[in-house]
C-alpha cells in the first residue's frame, strides 16, 4: 500500500487508510533517531529543496533533520535569498528549482494554495510545510502520532483545540485528520477568532474554555499572535489569558490523564501558564521529537515506499 | 442597404411582441416588423426557428484601453461582444489614464468608431482619478459621450461624496453606478466569507460589506432623488434591499452577472484563480435569491463585468491574483441555459434583462424592435448546444471558469446598424 498522490498538499485529500499508513510507517522511523548512528540510506541520491517563502525555524529544521537521517541531499532556499523579492513569479522560481532536478520540494508559504499551484506545474513531489491559514499536514500527522503514542488510538477520543482558530493552519489540518480518524473535536476561542461556517467542518464550536475542556482526552493549545490585539480581535493579552489561558486549575476539567499539546512556539503566560507547559500532562517536546519521524515517513512514502530493507 | 430577417420568432418585450414575423432594416434603422415582408432588393437572412431580439447591451464591461492593451483592446473587446450576441457595451472608466475627463471619453469613442464592430458607450468616473475625493467633470464627460458615471472597482468610501454625485448627476439624468463594497468590512477578503474561506484559510469578504453599502446608496438615493444603479449584486440581502427600496419609490436599479447566478463559492475550492472575482462568488442561498430577483422582476439587467486579465497575471497564488473573469462570450449562453432552458423565466424576460433593461437605465436608443429604432439585433438559437472553448475566444483573455461547459442555447448572429457583425448561421449544417 502507498499514498495515492505523489504530493502531500494537505490532510483533506487523504483518507483514513493513508493517514494510518503514514503513522504506522513513522513508528518504524522513530527508532532510527534513538540509534547511535542516526542515518539510513533510504533516500540516498534523492534531492530535497526546502523552499521556505515564509520564516520558519522549527518546521524547516525538522524537515532538514528528517532528510539528513534518510541520506537525502537537501538544499535550503528561503525568502532572504530568493528571487521572489525581485519580482519573479512563484511558478517561475519553482521551475528554476525544478530545472536542477530535485525529487521533492518542501514548501512553506504565506499564501493558501501556493503548494497546489506548484503541484500543477512541477514534476517533483510537493510537500506542504504550511500554506498560510490553510493546512500544515505534517504538523497534524505528528500531532496524531503523539496522541497515538500516549493514548494508543485516535478513534473515540475527545480533542479540544483552543485559541486563534481563524488564522491557524494547524487547526484545519488537525480537524480534517481527527474527524477522518473518528475522534470528536471541540474548538474554543473568542468569537472574533472563530471563522464563519466552522461547524460545517464537523466540529463543536464554543466560546467557553471550560466547556471545551470538560472530559477531554487531549488539549491542543494554539499560538496566539500578539499583533492580533492591534487588529481588534481581543482587547488585551491579559484578558485573553483570563478567558482562554490554560492553567493547572482549569485543566482539571479535562480527564485526569489528559495530555496537553502545542505546535510551538509557545507564548508562556498567553496561551498557557508555565506550570502546564512544563507539567506532567505536557507532550510538547515529544511533538517536536515525533516531527522528525513523521516527516521521514512522509518523504519515504512519497518517494514510492521503495523497500523496507532500508529500515533494517 | 437593406437586410431582411425572415421567418424568425420576434421577441420584443418593449413592444410586447412575441410572434413569427419578418424584420426589415434599411440604412441602419428598422423600417418594418410584419408578416411576410417581400424581400425586394434586401439581403435576406433566413432565421426560421431562431429568436430575433432587439440588440443585447452589456452595461458593465472593462475594455482596458487606453493603458492595458495586453489584457484587451476596444477592438478585441468589441469582437468578443459581437461574438457573444451584444450589439452595444458600456465600458468602465478604470483605464490608464482613468476616464475622468472628456478627452479620454472622446478617445474611447473615436477608437470605437475606428475599430469596434459594436457600439461602445463610455462610462465616466465619479471622482477624479477614482480617488473618491473630488467629483470629476461630469457635465463635460456627458457632453463628450459618457452615459453614466461610476468609480467601479474602487468603491466610493465617502458617504458625502456619494450623496454629492447623486445630486450632481441628476442634472444630466444619468445613473450613478456603484460597486458596493465597504472596504473596511471586506477587509482584503478574496473569497466569500463562509465555509469555503474557512476550509481554505483564505481571507473572507463578508456579504454584509456589500449590503451595508447598498443600504447607504439606497438611503442617499431616496434623500436626493438621484438615480443609483447597483452593479453586480451578489447577495440575497442586496436584492432584498433594492426590492424594498423600490417599493418605497426609490429610483434604484440593479444588475447581476451570469457568474453570480451560475456559480457559488464552491468553485474556489481548488484555489482556481479563474473563479476569483469581486464581489466574490457567494453561497447557494445567495445564488437562489438572485434567481428569484431575476424571476420576480427586481433585477433590471444582466451585465457581464467582463474583466480580461492576462494568464500571467492569473497564474499566481490565489490571494495575489487579480479579481475578475471574462464574460462577453459566455453570458448569453449561460443565461439561456440557466434561466430559460431551466424554465425559470421565458424568453421575453430574458430579452428585457439583456436589452430593454440596460437600454432604459443608460438612456440608449435601442432596446426595441420597432420602426425608427436602430437596426441593432441579436439572433439566438435556443436549441443549439454551445460548448465553451476559451481558446477560441475573440477576447484577448482566457480567464473564465466556464471553459468546457456545455450550455443549451446561444447567440448566432449579431447585427449592428443593419450590418451583420457576427454570424454563425452561414456555417450551420
Amino acid at each position: 500500500m502507498n499514498l495515492k498522490s505523489p504530493h502531500l498538499l494537505g490532510i483533506e485529500p487523504l483518507d483514513a487508510g493513508e493517514i494510518a499508513l503514514v503513522l504506522d510507517t513513522a513508528e518504524s522511523f522513530a527508532q532510527i533517531s534513538q540509534r547511535e548512528i542516526k542515518k539510513v540510506p533510504t533516500l540516498r541520491g534523492k534531492t530535497v529543496v526546502n523552499f521556505f517563502v515564509e520564516p520558519s525555524t522549527r518546521t524547516r529544521s525538522s524537515f532538514e533533520i528528517a532528510e539528513k537521517r534518510l541520506s537525502a541531499d537537501s538544499l535550503n532556499f528561503s525568502t532572504s535569498t530568493s528571487s521572489l523579492v525581485k519580482g519573479e513569479s512563484l511558478i517561475d522560481t519553482a521551475k528554476n528549482l525544478e530545472a536542477m532536478a530535485p525529487d521533492f520540494i518542501v514548501i512553506r508559504h504565506s499564501e493558501p494554495g501556493a503548494p497546489h499551484l506548484l503541484a500543477r506545474v512541477c514534476r517533483s513531489s510537493i510537500v506542504n510545510a504550511g500554506d498560510g491559514a490553510h493546512e500544515h499536514p505534517t504538523q497534524a500527522l505528528l500531532d496524531a502520532f503523539t496522541i497515538r503514542q500516549r493514548k494508543g488510538r485516535l478513534a473515540g477520543l475527545r480533542v479540544a483545540i483552543i485559541g486563534d482558530i481563524a488564522h491557524s493552519r494547524v487547526v484545519r489540518s488537525n480537524i480534517h485528520l481527527l474527524k477522518k480518524m473518528g475522534a470528536e473535536v471541540v474548538v474554543a476561542g473568542p468569537p472574533t477568532l472563530l471563522p464563519l461556517g466552522l461547524a460545517g467542518m464537523g466540529v463543536t464550536v464554543t466560546t467557553s474554555l471550560d466547556a471545551a475542556l470538560e472530559g477531554c482526552d487531549v488539549v491542543m493549545m494554539l499560538r496566539v499572535q500578539l499583533e492580533r490585539q492591534k487588529r481588534g480581535f481581543f482587547p488585551s493579552i491579559r484578558e485573553y489569558f483570563q478567558l482562554f489561558g490554560l492553567t493547572e486549575e482549569r485543566l482539571r476539567r479535562a480527564k485526569s490523564d489528559a495530555i496537553v499539546m502545542h505546535p510551538g512556539p509557545i507564548n508562556r503566560g498567553v496561551e498557557m501558564a508555565s506550570d502546564v507547559a512544563d507539567g506532567p500532562a505536557s507532550v510538547i517536546l515529544d511533538q517536536v521529537t515525533n516531527g522528525v519521524a513523521v516527516r521521514m515517513a512522509v518523504l519515504y512514502l512519497l518517494a514510492g515506499g521503495a523497500s523496507h530493507e532500508a529500515l533494517a | 442597404m437593406k437586410l431582411l430577417l425572415k421567418g424568425g420568432r420576434v421577441v420584443d418585450p418593449a413592444t410586447k411582441t412575441d410572434a413569427v414575423l419578418d424584420v426589415l432594416c434599411e440604412d441602419g434603422a428598422i423600417v418594418k416588423v410584419a408578416h411576410d415582408i417581400p424581400p425586394g432588393d434586401a439581403k435576406v437572412l433566413a432565421v426560421k426557428g431562431l429568436v430575433v431580439a432587439p440588440g443585447f447591451v452589456d452595461m458593465h464591461c472593462h475594455l482596458r484601453e487606453p493603458g492595458q492593451e495586453w489584457k484587451e483592446t476596444i477592438e478585441s473587446g468589441a469582437r468578443a461582444a459581437a461574438a457573444g450576441g451584444f450589439t452595444a457595451v458600456a465600458c468602465m472608466p478604470n483605464t490608464v489614464p482613468v476616464n475622468d475627463e472628456r478627452s479620454v471619453t472622446e478617445f474611447i469613442r473615436a477608437r470605437a468608431r475606428e475599430k469596434a464592430c459594436v457600439r461602445v458607450y463610455p462610462i465616466g468616473a465619479i471622482s477624479k482619478g477614482l480617488k473618491g475625493e473630488e467629483l470629476a467633470e461630469i457635465g463635460d464627460l456627458v457632453a463628450g459621450g459618457a452615459v453614466a458615471v461610476s468609480d467601479d472597482g474602487r468603491p466610493v468610501v465617502s458617504g458625502m461624496l456619494f450623496r454629492k454625485v447623486l445630486e450632481y448627476a441628476s442634472m444630466f439624468d444619468i445613473p450613478v453606478i456603484d460597486h458596493c463594497e465597504d472596504l473596511d468590512l471586506s477587509d482584503g477578503g478574496v473569497v466569500n466569507e463562509g465555509i469555503v474561506s474557512t476550509v481554505l484559510g483564505l481571507k473572507g469578504w463578508n456579504h454584509t460589506a456589500e449590503e451595508v453599502m447598498v443600504f447607504r446608496d439606497l438611503t442617499l438615493a431616496r434623500e436626493t432623488g438621484g438615480r443609483v444603479h447597483i452593479a453586480h449584486a451578489s447577495t440575497a440581502g442586496s436584492v432584498a434591499l433594492v426590492r424594498d427600496a423600490r417599493a418605497r419609490g426609490v429610483k434604484a436599479t440593479i444588475e447581476v452577472t451570469p457568474h453570480h447566478f451560475a456559480l457559488t463559492e464552491e468553485a474556489c475550492r481548488d484555489f482556481d484563480t479563474r473563479s476569483k472575482m469581486n464581489p466574490p462568488l457567494r453561497t447557494e442561498a445567495d445564488r437562489r435569491a438572485l434567481l428569484e430577483g431575476i424571476a420576480d422582476g427586481t433585477i433590471d439587467a444582466i451585465a457581464t463585468d467582463h474583466a480580461p486579465h492576462h494568464s500571467d497575471e492569473k497564474s499566481v497564488e490565489f490571494s495575489r491574483a487579480p479579481f475578475g473573469i471574462v464574460g462577453l462570450e459566455t453570458a448569453v449562453s449561460l443565461a439561456l441555459d440557466r434561466l430559460v432552458a431551466s424554465g425559470l423565466i421565458g424568453l421575453p424576460r430574458l430579452v428585457e434583462l439583456f436589452s430593454a433593461g440596460p437600454s432604459r437605465i443608460l438612456g440608449l436608443p435601442g432596446g426595441r424592435l420597432a420602426p425608427g429604432a436602430p437596426a441593432d439585433i441579436t439572433v439566438l438559437d435556443t436549441a443549439r448546444t454551445v460548448v465553451v472553448d476559451a481558446s477560441a475566444f475573440r477576447s484577448k483573455a482566457r480567464n473564465t471558469p466556464f471553459d468546457g461547459w456545455s450550455l443549451k442555447g446561444g447567440p448566432v448572429a449579431t447585427i449592428v446598424g443593419g450590418v451583420l457583425v457576427h454570424d454563425v448561421l452561414t456555417s450551420r449544417a
